[in-house]
């Protein structure tokens, strides 16, 4: 053992670690600086970082309310008073972008964390537990597979009364069964394995081993596949939008600007246009993380 | 019929990539681009909105039309003549001699007497337009009779205008139907409606040849009709999309786009050299609905308040340049009784005073229900933004059309913008659904418009039911006109638009008219150069 | 060997349940609708008397565990029903609408294997390089965007623009009505037919909507490809077949891709069922008389007859290809227990 102080780098990195904690961080950073040598995947975290903090900071970036109307000056183009013109009533269309993001990835971030959480807990207890609950859990994934997706969607947003809080819900109601699945065949590979028969030996109930040693295997596998996914539920809040069942006006979800302002595609191009890339810097940023997160977390698909 | 090779020869032979050769479609077919999918009968008994009133208005005559030059008159079309005997109680109608159905059949008073039965047995949704003279299932066969090939007689249960069956006549529900053909399709005791839900078997000018829904409906020119087409077929495709509308109309794909937006028509009426346009007003009219369930809005001065806080002009300026008009009262402009008063402009002090008057200077919260497409969805929040202004505010919630109808129909809604299209070319229609009110109860048998706003004003509904009684024409459209004006400040309905409905053509489709509001749109003076 | 095709039959007498759940599911969807299924049919104006008339004719006062009994009686006897909106039985509209949908989502799924699979061997081939890059970046882009403007660019483009491709519709007027159905699928109808005319102008219809749909697919189908690829690429006996010196080209398709094609089929097998759903937004954009189309519009009025027919033929569709893959996993992959 040498006298030079230890650099935080040696720490992270070094073979022998002293701390269950510093061997979590020494994973993490290594995963890290694998992920940072990966561009693409690097100008997507970037990317999402920095729509997120233009969305917070919405209401100090923002030019206007964007809920005022004027009419009079519809549909404009680009200027000095509104960047990115106006939309079909008027409203200063670069404010709303802004808040729209906080909409948009509220509502990404909100089905993320009803789908997974959920997904995970059924697949997880259907695969460890076994028998019938495996049987019953698995059927009822199946069914919500076998139905037509934006069909379930719109079935439940048009059930319940169309808004951004039940386009959330409808969209996590159709996303949930793909996590169960994966879950579930994480899970069966896992159960088998040394160290759960040993935790078992150790006496450990059912509902402990699941939260605390097959959950968290299954994790990665998750992330990447929830990433891989905020796209879609970006995609599939624009299409409820499309069929008038999205965020419902005067909200300013990207998906329903996209989607009421299609009308002018063809003599008012840039009205659709704006938040047509907005989504699409998104949509692509997150496909990028998440397949760089693949390749960090999932060595074999490297 | 026309074959396949006439078609192909009227089209050069194109190769495979370039779809330019297709750019115009052949010269004796009109291709219409028109969102369909409300269509779900073509039986004259049973169909009951616009698209499907437009075809079988084609495909039959009715004994009566409204004069298009002179809406309040009505002349003949398979009747020769009519006569109202003295008690006012029986009605007979001679049959034009000579005319035939598409079949080959002659048109005699024994198909119109069939056809009105037909409709008051089948009891389908448009049925009460004619149900309504006391015409009953048990009775139809004893008071509608024809006493001879040429002649047809009513016997109504009481004495009311004359006008009123005449314009009820000539309602979609009263083409004539071939009786011999329909009843050879029969099935049981469905009177034919099964087949003639898809087929035609009418005097008019064309034929169905075939309807799929969702999908197209093609017409042919009938060997037997009243006159020849000039076109040998036309075909109306399902094109939802407006944008896919005016590509193809642009292309040359379609003739005629029948559903574009503002935007797009604007942009039509930018290119003069491209594009021709029809417009013409429709019985359709847009407004808002004030339940007065609500405590807020059971307050007159309320109800004032919020007329005045409407920005009319602007919201039709802006939003609805091309396809609706300013309208303020219950009766569609081009309807015999229709008054053009606009009382209501934006006045938000006036407003404001008002809401002080009611006791709610500070405003108060209330929900607005809207169907979540356009137009509506854009006025909806015009509305909203016009409401805060006189410190109301709106909370909207949108839903698809048919579930908002539902909730107003059940009277749960507090503000909503509604729709309401005329049944029949007479004011009546309107002047029932707005006014009459005989029973405010959850459970009554007549739910009309001021129903759903749980509105009764025992005058208005006195007074019209009154005047479809009054026989003197003049005095009753008089009385049509008052009503209007009263309404106008009592009534829980802030009228707001009529719509436009504006064709966009081709440069080279010919003779193509939307009909005014007395007539029908029909095809047959249609050509292409 | 035995256990294998054991756990398969049991795999298959799941189906009868889960039809059922999924049976059971969209008859409660229609329940909770707030949307009052006899407007559909009589409209608003009809007086009260048509109303409830028509509401008995639809058996909606019966209590609702009876008029599910009924539902399913009908059903195991092959009767799905009358569609309110097109008044035909539901048969006569899927067998109308599905060929659309299969024709297209058909041609879409040969698209997008054809250019997905190559692009994603190729990015594992030369992974980490520029070319992987694009490739990723090119797939990716098509997933994101949404879908209608990916349509309503193309349709600028190719059809308005550059005049490429016919515009939206199934088949060009002149055609219209031409050619007798036999299929329904207007391709196979119009070769039948022997109409080489008509054969063209539907191909060449469907080019479009079908292109929309396979860019939208492919990322998906490059990326497990790509995936699979590096996963084989890594193998022993790629290893192998290099030291024996083959030629690159011949380890790649040879024994890396050969080795994975069970599971690409297994892939394109499940997208394929996605694509079969039906497509209403892209549907909606070409004037394509879909499934999705349909199932859409009678479920917006309430149309729970025809909802719950076309939603039974999808979930049949996806559950069929779901055995189809695990089947062929299970018979060719010597890896699977």
């Amino acid at each position: 053992m040498s006298d030079t102080p230890l650099s935080l780098r040696d720490w992270l990195l070094t073979d022998t670690p002293e701390s269950r904690r510093q061997a979590a961080w020494g994973r993490l950073y290594r995963l890290w600086r694998d992920f940072r040598g990966n561009g693409l995947a690097m100008a997507g975290l970037i990317t999402v970082i920095l729509l997120i903090v233009l969305s917070l900071a919405a209401p100090l970036l923002a030019t206007h309310d964007p809920a005022t109307q004027n009419l009079a000056n519809r549909l404009a183009k680009p200027s000095a008073a509104h960047w990115l013109g106006t939309d079909e009533l008027g409203r200063d269309v670069y404010s709303r972008l802004l808040f729209g993001g906080r909409v948009t990835l509220g509502m990404v971030v909100a089905v993320v964390l009803l789908v997974a959480p959920l997904g995970l807990v059924i697949g997880c207890v259907a695969g460890y537990v076994g028998g019938a609950a495996d049987r019953i859990l698995m059927r009822v994934t199946d069914v919500f597979l076998a139905f037509p997706r934006l069909i379930l969607a719109l079935a439940f947003v048009a059930a319940i009364k169309p808004g951004v809080t039940s386009a959330i819900a409808a969209i996590a109601l159709t996303a949930w069964p793909p996590y169960a699945r994966l879950a579930r065949a994480e899970t069966l590979t896992i159960r088998n394995t040394d160290y759960i028969a040993a935790v078992r030996i150790t006496g450990a109930s059912g509902l402990r081993i699941i939260l605390r040693h097959v959950v968290p295997m299954c994790i990665g596998s998750l992330v990447v596949r929830v990433t891989l996914d905020m796209s879609s539920i970006i995609l599939t809040a624009a299409a409820l939008g499309f069929l008038g069942m999205g965020a419902q006006p005067p909200s300013p979800e990207w998906g329903s600007m996209i989607a009421t302002a299609r009308r002018f595609i063809l003599e008012q191009w840039w009205v659709p246009t704006i938040p047509g890339i907005a989504i699409f810097v998104a949509s692509l940023a997150f496909n990028l993380l998440g397949d760089g997160l693949r390749d960090v977390l999932d060595p074999k698909q490297r | 019929m026309l074959t396949r090779r006439a078609v192909l020869a009227s089209t050069a032979a194109t190769p495979f990539l370039s779809y330019a050769a297709f750019a115009d479609t052949p010269k004796d077919v009109l291709v219409m681009g028109k969102q369909i999918d409300d269509l779900i009968s073509l039986d004259p008994a049973e169909v009951f909105e616009f698209s499907g009133s437009e075809i079988v208005d084609n495909c039959y005559e009715r004994l009566i039309r409204p004069n298009p030059d002179k809406p309040t008159e009505v002349i003949g079309a398979l009747a020769e003549s009519w006569t109202v005997s003295e008690d006012g109680l029986t009605y007979t109608f001679k049959i034009k001699p000579g005319r035939k159905f598409a079949s080959g059949n002659p048109v005699t008073a024994e198909d119109a007497a069939f056809s009105l039965q037909r409709a008051v047995k089948l009891n389908k949704s448009p049925a009460f337009i004619i149900t309504q003279f006391g015409f009953t299932k048990e009775n139809a066969d004893a008071r509608i009779r024809a006493t001879d090939p040429a002649t047809l007689v009513l016997t109504v249960a009481e004495k009311q205008a004359p006008s009123f069956l005449f314009y009820c006549l000539s309602a979609t529900v009263g083409a004539v139907v071939d009786k011999a053909v329909t009843m050879s399709h029969a099935q049981g005791d469905d009177l034919g409606t099964g087949w003639l839900k898809s087929a035609s078997a009418g005097s008019g000018v064309w034929v169905l040849r075939s309807w799929k829904p969702s999908e197209s409906v093609v017409l042919e020119p009938n060997p037997n009709g009243p006159q020849a087409p000039k076109l040998k077929r036309v075909l109306i495709r399902h094109v939802p999309d407006p944008s896919a509308q005016f590509l193809q109309l642009k292309q040359g794909d379609i003739d005629i786009a029948r559903n574009l937006s503002p935007d797009q028509i604007k942009a039509a009426v930018a290119a003069p050299d491209a594009f021709t346009l029809s417009a013409a007003t429709r019985s359709y009219i847009m407004y808002l609905g004030m339940n007065t369930k609500n405590p807020n809005l059971a307050k007159p001065a309320v109800r004032q308040a919020i007329k005045w806080a409407l920005d009319y002009d602007g919201i039709q300026k802006n939003i609805v340049p091309t396809t609706y008009k300013v309208h303020q009262s219950f009766v569609p402009e081009g309807f015999p009784g229709a008054i053009d008063d606009q009382p209501f402009r934006r006045d938000v002090a006036k407003a404001k005073a008002l809401l002080a008057e009611a006791g709610l200077p500070d405003g108060f919260e209330i929900t607005l229900d809207h169907a979540a497409t356009q137009p509506t969805a854009d006025i909806a929040q015009a509305i909203q933004a016009n409401l805060a202004d006189i410190g109301i505010k709106v909370k909207l919630i949108s839903g698809e059309g048919r579930a908002v109808l539902t909730k107003i129909r059940a009277r749960q809604h507090e503000m909503s913008i509604s729709n309401w299209g005329s049944d029949y070319f007479d004011p009546h229609s309107n002047a029932e659904t707005f006014n009459i009110n005989t029973d405010n109860g959850e459970n009554s048998r007549q739910r009309t418009s001021a129903w759903r706003v749980s509105w009764l004003d025992k005058d208005l509904s006195d007074r019209a039911i009154a005047a479809v009684k009054e026989t003197d024409q003049a005095k009753r459209i008089a009385e049509y006109q008052s009503m209007q004006r009263d309404s106008q400040q009592r009534s829980p309905f802030a009228m707001m638009l009529q719509n436009i409905e504006t064709a966009v053509m081709r440069k080279n489709v010919h003779g193509f008219v939307v009909a005014p509001l007395a007539d029908t749109t029909s095809y047959v003076n249609t050509y292409k150069t | 060997m035995k256990g294998r095709w054991r756990s398969l039959a049991a795999t298959l007498a799941s189906v009868p349940i889960t039809l059922f759940g999924l049976v059971l599911v969209t008859f409660l969807i229609g329940r909770v609708m707030p949307i009052d299924p006899v407007l559909a049919i009589v409209g608003d104006r009809a007086p009260m008397d048509v109303v409830e008339r028509t509401r008995l004719e639809l058996g909606l006062d019966k209590p609702l565990p009876v008029q599910f009994a009924i539902y399913v009686n009908n059903l195991l006897h092959g009767d799905l029903g009358r569609s309110v909106m097109t008044s035909n039985t539901v048969w006569a509209d899927i067998a109308r609408f599905f060929p659309a949908t299969l024709e297209l989502a058909t041609l879409a799924i040969l698209m997008a294997m054809l250019i997905g699979v190559p692009l994603g061997v190729l990015a594992a081939v030369r992974q980490g390089t520029r070319t992987d890059q694009a490739i990723r970046v090119i797939c990716l882009a098509g997933h994101s965007v949404p879908i209608f403007v990916l349509a309503l660019v193309s349709l600028l483009l190719f059809y308005a623009t550059l005049g490429w491709a016919p515009g939206p519709g199934r088949q060009s007027v002149a055609y219209e009505d031409m050619v007798t159905p036999v299929t329904g699928l207007l391709s196979i109808d119009s070769l039948i037919a022997g109409d080489y005319g008509a054969f063209r102008d539907a191909v060449a219809h469907m080019l479009q909507p079908a292109g929309v749909l396979a860019y939208f697919s492919m990322a998906y189908i490059a990326r497990m490809t790509r995936a699979f690829m590096l996963d084989a690429l890594h193998g022993e006996y790629v290893t192998t077949a290099r030291a024996k010196g083959l030629s690159p080209l011949r380890v790649i398709w040879r024994h890396a891709f050969g080795n994975i094609s069970v599971r690409l089929v297994t892939v394109i097998a499940l997208t394929y069922a996605g694509l079969l759903e039906g497509a209403v937004v892209t549907e909606t954009v070409f004037s394509w008389p879909g499934l999705g189309q349909y199932l859409t519009v009678s479920l917006l009025n309430a149309d729970m007859n025809a909802v719950l027919g076309a939603t039974l033929v999808v979930g049949l569709t996806y559950l069929v290809f779901n055995l189809l893959a695990d089947a062929l996993y299970r018979l060719m992959d010597p890896r699977v227990r």
